[in-house]
C-alpha cells in the first residue's frame, strides 16, 4: 500500500460514517474527530472500515495515531510494511 | 442462562453505606434524608447549589478539593471547595447583572469543563433554572430545545455556537445573552465572553431564600411521538440525590469520584455534578472523548476509587481486552484505588458485569432510573450480592411494582384502575409509587403529557420489567417506540420529522435495531416520492442530511428504502412491526394494518 492508497483509504471510511465530509475544507493535520463531530461509536465504525479495507490488526493502542488524514494514512503504510511478508491475518 | 450471583466480601476495605438491605429500607424516610443536609442558613428554604458547595466552606473544607478538570490535551486543574464557592457566587453575579432573575432559564451547550461547574450551580445559586443540552445534537434539536425552554441565556463555545445556533439565532428572540467559554477568535453580535464577565464579577453573593419547591432544573427527554419533553425538578431534588448516591453509588467523604456521562443527559447533571458535590468527595471531569488508554490512565493516575459509567462504554473496553485474547490492558495500569463500580443507560449484560470482575478486579453494578425519575430508584449495591443481569432492587424510600399490560403495551387502565402483579417473574409495566424529591414536577408547558404519564397512583415509567421472587428487578424492553442508544433516549418522531424534510423521501419509519456495543442503534426505513429511486447514493445523502441537521447522538446510522412501510388503518406507520421484521420475530396482531381484513 503506498501513500495515496493509503489516504485514500482513510477517506473514504470516515466519508462511511459521515458522508458529506469535505475534504477539501479538512486540513491533514487537523484533527477529523472535532472537525467532524464523529462520537465514540462513529470513531469505532470508523476503524471497524479501515480494518475491513486492510486486514491489517488495529487495535486501542493505535488509536493515538488516528487522529489527523496524516497520521492516519502514515499509520496504514507503515503498519503494512509492517506485515508485508508475513501471512495475511484471518 | 441463569448467571451465578455475585456474593461480597465480608469485610471490604470500606463498610458499604447500605450493607443489610431489609433494615435500611425500614430504617429509612425522606424526612431523615433531608436531615441529613444543611438548608439554606436562617431558614432560607433549600438551595442545591448551597448544599453542593457553600455548606462545606462553613463545615471547614474548603481547602479539599472538588473538582480535577482534565483538559482534552491532558493537562489537570484543581479546583477547590472555597474555589468553587467564589466561582459560582461570581456566575450568579453575572445573571443578576444581566438581568436574569428567579425560575428564567440558563442553557449549558458545553463539555465537561470547569467552566459548566460554575454556570450550573452560579446559575442554582440565583434561583434560576438550568437546562443542559448534549454537544452532539445537531443545530435541530439543540434550537428546538432552546425554544422550548424559552432560554434566556445560552454558555457554550464559539465553536459550537457558530455550528449550531448562530444562523438562526433570529429564531429564537427570548435568547437575550448567549456567553462564549474559551477563546474567542472573532466577536460576534449579541454574543459575550464569559472569561471577562467572570473577571469584572463580585465574589460576594447571598444566595436569596429559594422555596425547596422552586423549580431547578430542566431536562429534556424524548417520547414516541410529538415534540421533545422537559422534566421540570426542583431543589428538593438534591435530598435524593444525595441519598441516592450514598446507597447505589457508595460515596464516602474521602473518594475520589469519576462519571463518565455527558453533562447533556441527565446522569452527568445528578451524579456528574450535584450528588458528589453534595457529599463533599473530590469529582474527576475528563473532558476528551472516549478512548480506553486514557480511561485506565485516568482511573490510574487520578487514584478514582468510585467509578460510575455507562453499559456502551463498558462494552467497548470489553472489546480491546477481548482483542487481545487476554485482559492484559487493564494490567498495564494501577487500578488498585478503585472500590466500586456502577453502570447505567440500558441494561448491563451479564457478561459485562463479570467482564469487570475478571478484568478490573471488580464486578459492576448496574442500576436503572430515568431523566423523570431525577434519581437512581433501581440498583445493585456495593454491600449486597450481584445478579448479573439485573436492573437490581428498589433503593430504600422507592417502591416499584409491575403492572398488568394492555393491548398497546402500555399499563392496562379499566376505570381508573390499574392491576399489579404479584407472581414472581411476570412481566408488565414498570411503576413507581410518587413521593421521592427528585420526582419530576411536570412537563414544562405540557400538562396532558405529564397527567398521561401516570396512573391510579402510580408513575408509568414505559419500560418493561420482571421481578423475581426475591424482589430483584430485570429489565425486558420498552413499552412504547423509544430507542435506547448508547444510554440516551431517542425519540423515533424527531429522526423521522428530519427525514421527512428531505425532497426524496415521503414517509419514514425509525426503529432500534440491536447492536452489541451499543445496545441499540438508530435505524431508518424510508419510502421514496414518486421521481426518486433507491440508491446508494440517496442512502449516502439521507444518512448525511440527517446527521447535519441531528447530530451524531441522534441521526440514524443505518437506512433502507422500503416503498411499502407497514401502516395503519389511518396511515401511520407501524415501527413494531418494522421492528419485527427486523429481528424476524412474529409480526404479531395485524389486524389493523391497512389493507387487512
Amino acid at each position: 500500500m503506498n501513500r495515496t492508497e493509503a489516504l485514500e483509504i482513510v477517506k473514504d471510511s470516515i466519508a462511511r460514517i459521515v458522508p458529506d465530509a469535505d475534504f477539501t475544507r479538512l486540513g491533514p493535520d487537523e484533527k477529523f474527530r472535532d472537525a467532524l463531530e464523529m462520537d465514540s461509536l462513529d470513531f469505532l465504525g470508523f476503524v471497524e472500515t479501515l480494518i475491513e479495507r486492510t486486514g491489517l490488526a488495529i487495535d486501542e493502542n493505535d488509536y493515538p495515531a488516528l487522529t489527523t488524514l496524516s497520521e492516519s494514512a502514515d499509520f496504514l503504510v507503515t503498519r503494512a510494511a509492517g506485515r508485508a511478508g508475513q501471512p495475511p491475518s484471518p | 442462562m441463569a448467571w451465578e450471583r455475585i456474593r461480597k466480601d465480608t469485610n471490604p476495605r470500606v463498610a458499604p453505606n447500605l450493607a443489610d438491605y431489609a433494615q435500611a429500607r425500614r430504617a429509612f424516610s425522606w424526612q431523615r434524608a433531608r436531615a441529613e443536609l444543611s438548608g439554606l442558613p436562617g431558614r432560607g428554604g433549600l438551595n442545591i447549589a448551597y448544599e453542593a458547595v457553600d455548606r462545606h466552606i462553613a463545615a471547614g473544607n474548603g481547602r479539599h478539593t472538588a473538582l480535577r478538570c482534565i483538559a482534552r490535551d491532558g493537562t489537570v486543574t484543581g479546583v477547590s471547595y472555597a474555589g468553587l464557592a467564589l466561582d459560582t457566587a461570581r456566575f450568579a453575579n453575572i445573571l443578576r447583572s444581566l438581568g436574569v432573575n428567579r425560575g428564567d432559564r440558563v442553557f449549558t451547550l458545553l463539555g465537561r469543563c470547569p467552566e459548566l461547574y460554575t454556570t450550573v450551580l452560579g446559575t442554582l445559586k440565583n434561583t434560576s433554572v438550568l437546562c443542559p443540552l448534549f454537544s452532539a445534537f445537531g443545530p435541530d434539536p439543540v434550537r428546538q430545545r432552546l425554544r422550548l425552554g424559552n432560554a434566556r441565556v445560552l454558555v457554550t463555545t464559539e465553536a459550537l455556537y457558530r455550528r449550531k445556533v448562530a444562523d438562526r439565532r433570529d429564531q429564537l428572540p427570548e435568547l437575550e445573552h448567549v456567553l462564549f467559554v474559551g477563546p474567542v477568535t472573532e466577536p460576534l453580535p449579541d454574543t459575550v465572553s464569559f472569561a471577562e464577565l467572570m473577571q469584572a464579577a463580585s465574589d460576594d453573593f447571598t444566595i436569596p431564600p429559594t422555596d425547596p419547591q422552586d423549580m431547578a432544573l430542566l431536562h429534556f427527554t424524548s417520547g414516541t411521538t410529538g415534540t421533545p419533553k422537559g422534566a421540570v425538578h426542583v431543589h428538593e431534588a438534591v435530598v435524593a440525590h444525595h441519598a441516592t448516591a450514598a446507597f447505589a453509588l457508595d460515596l464516602h467523604p474521602e473518594d475520589i469520584y469519576w462519571c463518565t456521562a455527558d453533562p447533556g443527559w441527565v446522569t452527568g447533571m445528578s451524579y456528574g455534578v450535584i450528588a458528589p458535590l453534595t457529599h463533599g468527595v473530590t469529582v474527576v471531569v475528563d473532558e476528551g472523548d472516549y478512548d480506553a488508554r486514557r480511561w485506565y490512565q485516568i482511573l490510574a493516575e487520578e487514584r478514582v476509587s468510585v467509578w460510575y459509567t455507562a453499559p456502551t462504554a463498558v462494552r467497548m473496553l470489553m472489546r480491546g481486552t477481548a482483542r487481545h485474547a487476554s485482559t492484559d490492558l487493564p494490567q498495564e495500569y494501577d487500578l488498585s484505588a478503585l472500590r466500586f463500580i456502577a453502570s447505567v443507560g440500558e441494561p448491563l449484560n451479564p457478561e459485562a458485569v463479570l467482564w469487570g470482575q475478571e478484568a478490573l478486579g471488580l464486578p459492576i453494578h448496574d442500576n436503572w432510573w430515568q431523566t423523570e425519575t431525577g434519581c437512581i430508584m433501581i440498583a445493585n449495591f456495593a454491600g449486597t450480592e450481584i445478579r448479573p443481569g439485573a436492573m437490581g432492587r428498589p433503593l430504600p424510600g422507592v417502591e416499584a411494582a409491575v403492572l398488568e399490560r394492555g393491548e398497546d403495551g402500555r399499563a392496562l387502565v379499566t376505570g381508573g384502575r390499574v392491576t399489579v402483579l404479584h407472581h414472581p417473574d411476570a412481566e408488565g409495566e414498570l411503576a413507581l409509587r410518587p413521593g421521592w424529591p427528585s420526582m419530576f414536577r411536570g412537563y414544562l408547558h405540557d400538562k396532558v403529557r405529564y397527567d398521561a404519564a401516570f396512573a391510579d397512583g402510580w408513575y408509568l415509567t414505559g419500560d418493561v420489567a420482571r421481578q423475581d421472587a426475591d424482589g430483584w428487578f430485570w429489565f425486558v424492553g420498552r413499552a412504547d417506540d423509544v430507542i435506547k442508544s448508547a444510554g440516551h433516549l431517542i425519540g423515533p418522531f424527531e429522526v423521522e420529522s428530519a427525514l421527512m424534510e428531505h425532497p426524496a423521501v415521503a414517509e419514514a419509519g425509525v426503529i432500534g435495531r440491536p447492536d452489541p456495543v451499543a445496545g441499540a442503534i438508530v435505524k431508518a426505513f424510508v419510502s421514496l416520492k414518486p421521481g426518486h429511486d433507491p440508491s446508494e447514493a440517496l442512502e449516502r445523502e439521507l444518512l448525511a442530511f440527517s446527521r447535519r441537521r441531528l447530530g451524531p447522538a441522534v441521526a440514524p446510522r443505518e437506512i433502507a428504502f422500503d416503498q411499502n412501510l407497514p401502516k395503519t388503518r389511518s396511515g401511520k406507520v407501524m415501527r413494531r412491526l418494522l421492528r419485527a421484521r427486523e429481528l424476524g420475530l412474529p409480526e404479531g396482531d395485524i389486524s389493523t394494518l391497512e389493507g387487512s381484513a
